[in-house]
């Protein structure tokens, strides 16, 4: 396999007095998916905040393309080309599908991203770019949150639930895009609750218990019926 | 005729109250952050011109070119190292802090400056005056409203349309998704709060060529401010004019009943918009 591009070791993080997370390593290889699963509360989403630094870590325990990164900003993580399609969307409420673009672009990488591109992948935003992004319905919604990720030009983006709250056919419509996404040669976590469509997604699988890696290695090494009894906890 | 005329003194007394709200409203607007300092600010940013003028022998207006720099770097300083430091889910920290700021302001320019009140001299300006259809305005008050109006198009210009602007309504929707896309919310908090002290500088220089002002003029300017942003609905900038405007006409309105009436007036107006329509006049804002 490829260098990673983005590797967690020891990473302990949590919220206030609460610890989340104990000592997670992972590494994401180049141009490769790596599916991120667990049952809820497993720290999924919080190792995704701990490594933009939305939550506490340290030099250490992140680093991209081998340089620890795991003492920058937040706001640092999206020029070094790290971006997030939070759970929930989190979408902008008083800009435009457009703006919520644009703001993104402004503040990411140059490249080939730009909101036209985006438009092109999901020409339904195209249509709606002018509506404030959350009178779009749900699936639509989704799309403007991963095109804002799209628009910063990253090199890794972490992909949060995109299909939580979402109609199945309406997930099928959001994960089309995803071949076009990981062609242009971003890598991506993804955490999904979908096994069937993690195992056909990822090259990679990390499974998180109660904030610790209980499995991790190559997605073709594991059953269906491992996955499923991880996601439950065992 | 007389009647006509108080509410068109009033309106234009209401550009001068929307000018002490609008740095208000800018800074709830995107930081969720209640500027008890507010008015005391204003009256720095007075005593500030009344140095420079002294130093330069400038005209008030003229002396903006250095004020409206200075105060606006003064309030980026501000929010980076002491403000920012207080912002989170609590509204309580900023408020007992800006609360401390108002005292140490008031009682720094009480050590430098005496309780003397002092004014700004604008020279013949200052009374001179229009005759309209029957009406007399001054020229004065009119500069004021019209400042008003001009600085509350311009900001909600900015807001809405340019690149600044945007990152402003992000990282008031949402600081920390603004955070994870790329916005040092930091600075954009110091660029609001130093756009919020250039507004505080035009309306300190106004207020001091208008009426007197000593070390403890601050607060109430504070609470028209304050009535002005509440009346009008937050987040609301034109809506924080209109509130302005409510204020200015009611005091005047009330000053023709008996001049004792005249702040009671606008207080009394202020708690029956509040009855009436508790979110304001035009809320933007949850």
């Amino acid at each position: 396999m490829a260098d990673p591009i983005l590797s967690v070791s020891g990473l302990s993080s949590g919220y206030g007095d609460f610890q989340a997370l104990f000592g997670v390593d992972l590494d994401l290889p180049e141009r490769t998916v790596l599916g991120l699963v667990g049952a809820n509360g497993a720290g999924k989403s919080t190792l995704f905040k701990a490594i933009l630094g939305l939550l506490p870590r340290s030099r250490d325990m992140v680093a991209f393309r081998g340089q620890p990164i795991g003492d920058l900003r937040t706001e640092r993580m999206a020029q070094m080309g790290i971006v997030m399609v939070p759970e929930g969307r989190r979408l902008f409420r008083s800009l435009s599908v457009e703006e919520n673009l644009r703001l993104s672009a402004d503040h990411g990488r140059p490249g080939d991203w730009t909101p036209e591109r985006v438009y092109e992948l999901f020409p339904i935003l195209g249509e709606k770019r002018r509506q404030p992004a959350t009178a779009l319905s749900g699936g639509q919604q989704q799309m403007v949150a991963i095109g804002r990720a799209l628009v910063a030009n990253p090199e890794v983006i972490l992909f949060d639930e995109i299909s939580l709250g979402l109609a199945p056919i309406v997930v099928n419509d959001v994960y089309a895009a995803m071949p076009a996404i990981t062609g242009s040669g971003i890598s991506a976590i993804v955490v999904e609750q979908d096994v069937d469509r993690v195992l056909r997604l990822s090259q990679s699988l990390v499974c998180l218990s109660e904030g610790k890696v209980a499995l991790a290695g190559p997605t073709e090494s594991f059953t269906k019926a491992q996955l499923t009894a991880a996601y439950f906890g065992e | 005729m007389n009647f006509v005329d108080a509410i068109v003194q009033g309106v234009l007394v209401g550009g001068l109250y929307a000018l002490f709200a609008a740095g208000l409203s800018l800074i709830f607007g995107v930081m969720r952050l209640v500027n008890i300092a507010h008015g005391d600010f204003i009256v720095l940013a007075a005593y500030v011109a009344m140095l420079v003028i002294q130093a330069t022998g400038m005209h008030p207006f003229v002396a903006l070119i250095v004020v409206v720099p200075l105060m606006a770097a003064l309030g980026y300083a501000i929010q980076r190292f002491v403000l920012n430091r207080t912002l989170g889910e609590d509204l309580l920290p900023p408020i007992l802090v800006t609360f401390g700021l108002a005292v140490i302001i008031q009682n720094g320019l009480l050590t430098l400056f005496s309780t003397d009140t002092r004014r700004l001299s604008a020279g013949p300006i200052e009374t001179a005056n229009l005759s309209m259809g029957g009406i007399t305005v001054g020229v004065l008050p009119l500069i004021t409203f019209a400042t008003a109006v001009g600085l509350i198009l311009l900001l909600e210009t900015g807001f809405f349309r340019s690149r600044l602007g945007r990152a402003f309504r992000a990282t008031s929707d949402d600081a920390e998704t603004a955070r994870a896309i790329g916005i040092n919310t930091s600075h954009i908090f110091a660029l609001a709060m130093a756009l919020s002290f250039a507004v505080i500088a035009i309306a300190g220089v106004l207020l001091a060529v208008r009426s007197n002002f000593d070390p403890f003029s601050g607060p109430a300017r504070l609470i028209y401010g304050f009535e002005a942003v509440i009346i009008g609905g937050l987040g609301n900038l034109w809506g924080t004019l209109a509130g302005g405007v409510v204020i200015g006409v009611a005091q005047s309105l009330g000053a023709q009943i008996s001049p004792a009436f005249q702040t009671l007036a606008g207080h009394l107006v202020f708690f029956a918009v509040l009855a009436v329509r508790p979110r304001g006049l035009f809320p933007r804002m949850d």
